[in-house]
């Protein structure tokens, strides 16, 4: 056989949607019966946020070549839009208010984002740190955001649809769950239509894409504006969904490092990237912990585990640019060509 | 506006340019990277940390200071000789972004390893000058600015110095204006790469020593970066010049926001003021004060 026809072979059999509907209809049916409490509220509702961050920073950063080190400041304006929503409008929907927290974290991406019509590459790069350090400065200074608490601190509402309560850790994962599916959907979409054409011409080449036609400074704002929508919903989700009590200084740096992170190793442009990126980035630190205290016992404490883990995380993003630049999602690939050729060989 | 206290107003503007002399001091460890490698090397405040604390305590551990310092610097050229091994040489021909990432994966590395091995605790630094302000015509000038901004001036005046009179300087302005032609004359490119990042661990040593004596040795050392970025975007990240000139810029309008109208803001704001600042400026003049590239601008 040649290598041609082995390439052609492998994916070709199964249709596009059957993975994601097939991975969907286990997430829905099979996980909620087996899970353990401890496998949502550690594992998946985590996994679920920072993958929907993920695929927004993705738009961004991997679609449209704009490198952003402030997301986790759309994650707080995400949740402390959607906390003021609920608690000041009476009868606004949970769901509405998940929604017009996308907007205003949409609009505050794209003021944010203008810096990117006459910036790029590391001046852009370190432009958007402002959004990082004013956002939290802002909500951590005026307390008008977190109902006068103290430090910031917000709890979230109980989540309920039309008289559905989602209080549980089932009810949390299936509700996130649904809304990191839409949005993934709507995401997916978008990279495949005219924009998000338009966002690849201008992340390969600014000049080329404005000599045919692409109105670049609309689609970088676009980009930023879009990106910031998904994240702040992501920003919800991590507040209502996983943690339930948020306050300003937990949406720090290196929660936006975490969030870049996710998408260097998972794969930039890939929206199957953030979810890889965020699965590992999850599991990292739980396996760690355990394999930690198991080795060393009781000289494992948890600042070592801080500092072990910091290591590991650093380690891993230089061995991911170096040897797999193109993140778990071309690595995952390779090996599913790899199994089904031989497969079909033998 | 009428009594305007024009003493106080100068008081806060020396101790705004002296502050600003720290952010240059962290802000030329970058500056260095970036002219010969075209690297934003963010990791430039965990070796800064990864310095001070390592001296820190090697010097509780009874070492003389001088001894100390000098092994101190030993590892930091260790460090410099290792990440160009481990980390610039596979990454060789690739984007600059992709080495900016690889740099963040490093500041992860150095900062879990200095904690690691060196504790989290936070450790006292005594250089043996007395922050105790002194009286100048009326205005309050702090000692211990005014000793950094002589070390600053110093370790500028020597790098310029090394930068043009020495073969070394020479060969490192070859590789910042071309690395193609630089290669084709026959300069070794990894032995300046790793030259390079020893001096850069050099700055970070000095600039750790002395902002370590002013907070303390300990892990928000390493956020210095986040003060030395608006520097380095308002004096372009390849100009040394533009790194002072930034830096007492940033420290001067930084202070005087905080001092007259910070109280409308309700304080603080010293965590982001530094970054407008840089931004309306970069509307202007999209390469900073002193950057010469174009090629980043729209």
């Amino acid at each position: 056989m040649t290598i041609a026809t082995l390439e052609a072979i492998p994916t070709s059999y199964t249709p596009r949607w059957l993975t994601p509907v097939l991975l969907l209809g286990i997430a829905y049916l099979i996980i909620p019966l087996v899970g353990t409490s401890y496998l949502f509220e550690a594992i998946l509702l985590p996994f679920l946020a920072l993958s929907l961050a993920g695929v927004g920073l993705n738009i961004l950063t991997g679609y449209a070549g704009q490198v952003s080190l402030g997301s986790a400041a759309f994650l707080a304006v995400g949740a402390f839009a959607a906390y003021n929503f609920n608690l000041r409008i009476d009868g606004l929907p949970i769901l509405g208010s998940i929604f017009l927290s996308g907007v205003v974290a949409a609009a505050i991406g794209i003021v944010f984002g203008l810096p990117s019509l006459r910036l790029r590459g590391f001046y852009l790069a370190v432009s958007t740190l402002a959004a990082q350090f004013f956002v939290q400065w802002a909500l951590t200074k005026f307390s008008w955001f977190s109902n006068n608490s103290a430090s910031g601190v917000i709890d979230a509402p109980p989540l309920s649809i039309a008289g559905v309560e989602f209080n549980s850790a089932v009810g949390r994962y299936l509700f996130s769950l649904t809304i990191v599916a839409v949005l993934t959907f709507l995401a997916y979409r978008l990279v495949l239509s005219q924009t998000g054409r338009n966002f690849i011409a201008v992340r390969d080449n600014e000049t080329a894409a404005r000599i045919i036609g692409v109105p670049v400074l609309k689609t970088k704002l676009i980009a930023f504006g879009v990106s910031s929508f998904v994240i702040g919903i992501a920003g919800v989700l991590w507040a209502f969904a996983y943690l339930r009590t948020v306050e300003p200084a937990g949406f720090n740096l290196d929660r936006s490092f975490q969030i870049l992170f996710i998408i260097i190793i998972g794969g930039l442009a890939s929206i199957r990237g953030a979810f890889f990126g965020a699965a590992l980035l999850v599991v990292t630190p739980l396996i760690l912990s355990r394999v930690g205290s198991f080795l060393l016992g009781d000289f494992f404490d948890s600042g070592v585990l801080d500092m072990s883990q910091r290591i590991v995380l650093g380690g891993l993003i230089i061995l991911f640019l170096i040897l797999e630049p193109d993140g778990l999602v071309s690595f995952w690939d390779r090996i599913r060509k790899r199994t089904t050729t031989r497969l079909l060989r033998q | 506006m009428l009594d305007f206290d024009w003493q106080f107003f100068l008081e806060v503007l020396i101790g705004g340019l002296l502050s600003g002399v720290m952010y240059s001091l962290v802000a030329l460890g970058f500056v260095l990277v970036y002219k010969t490698s075209g690297v934003l090397n963010f990791a430039q405040g965990a070796m800064l940390l990864f310095a001070a604390l390592t001296f820190v305590s090697l010097v509780e551990k009874g070492i003389p200071f001088a001894l100390a310092l000098a092994i101190t610097f030993g590892v930091m050229v260790a460090i410099g000789i290792a990440i160009e091994r481990v980390v610039l040489r596979p990454l060789t021909n690739r984007p600059p972004m992709t080495l900016f990432m690889a740099t963040l994966g490093l500041s992860y590395i150095l900062e879990g390893a200095a904690q690691l091995i060196w504790g989290t605790q936070v450790h006292g630094l005594d250089l043996g000058i007395d922050d105790i302000p002194f009286e100048v015509g009326g205005v309050l000038i702090s000692q211990f600015d005014l000793f950094a901004a002589s070390v600053a001036a110093v370790l500028v005046l020597l790098l310029s110095i090394f930068f043009r009179y020495t073969r070394i300087g020479l060969a490192f302005r070859a590789v910042a204006d071309d690395q193609f032609a630089a290669l084709a004359v026959g300069l070794r490119l990894p032995w300046i790469w790793a030259t390079v990042w020893a001096v850069a661990g050099l700055v970070a040593l000095v600039a750790g020593l002395l902002w370590g004596a002013r907070l303390g040795v300990q892990f928000s050392l390493s956020l210095v970066v986040l003060k030395a970025l608006p520097v380095l975007v308002l004096g372009g990240f390849d100009s040394i010049p533009g790194a002072i000139v930034g830096g007492l810029l940033i420290g001067a309008t930084e202070k005087l926001a905080e001092v007259y109208i910070g109280e409308y803001f309700g304080g603080g704001i010293e965590s982001w003021f530094a970054y407008v600042v840089a931004l309306a400026f970069l509307l202007i003049r999209p390469s900073g004060i002193f950057g010469q590239k174009l090629v980043e601008r729209v």
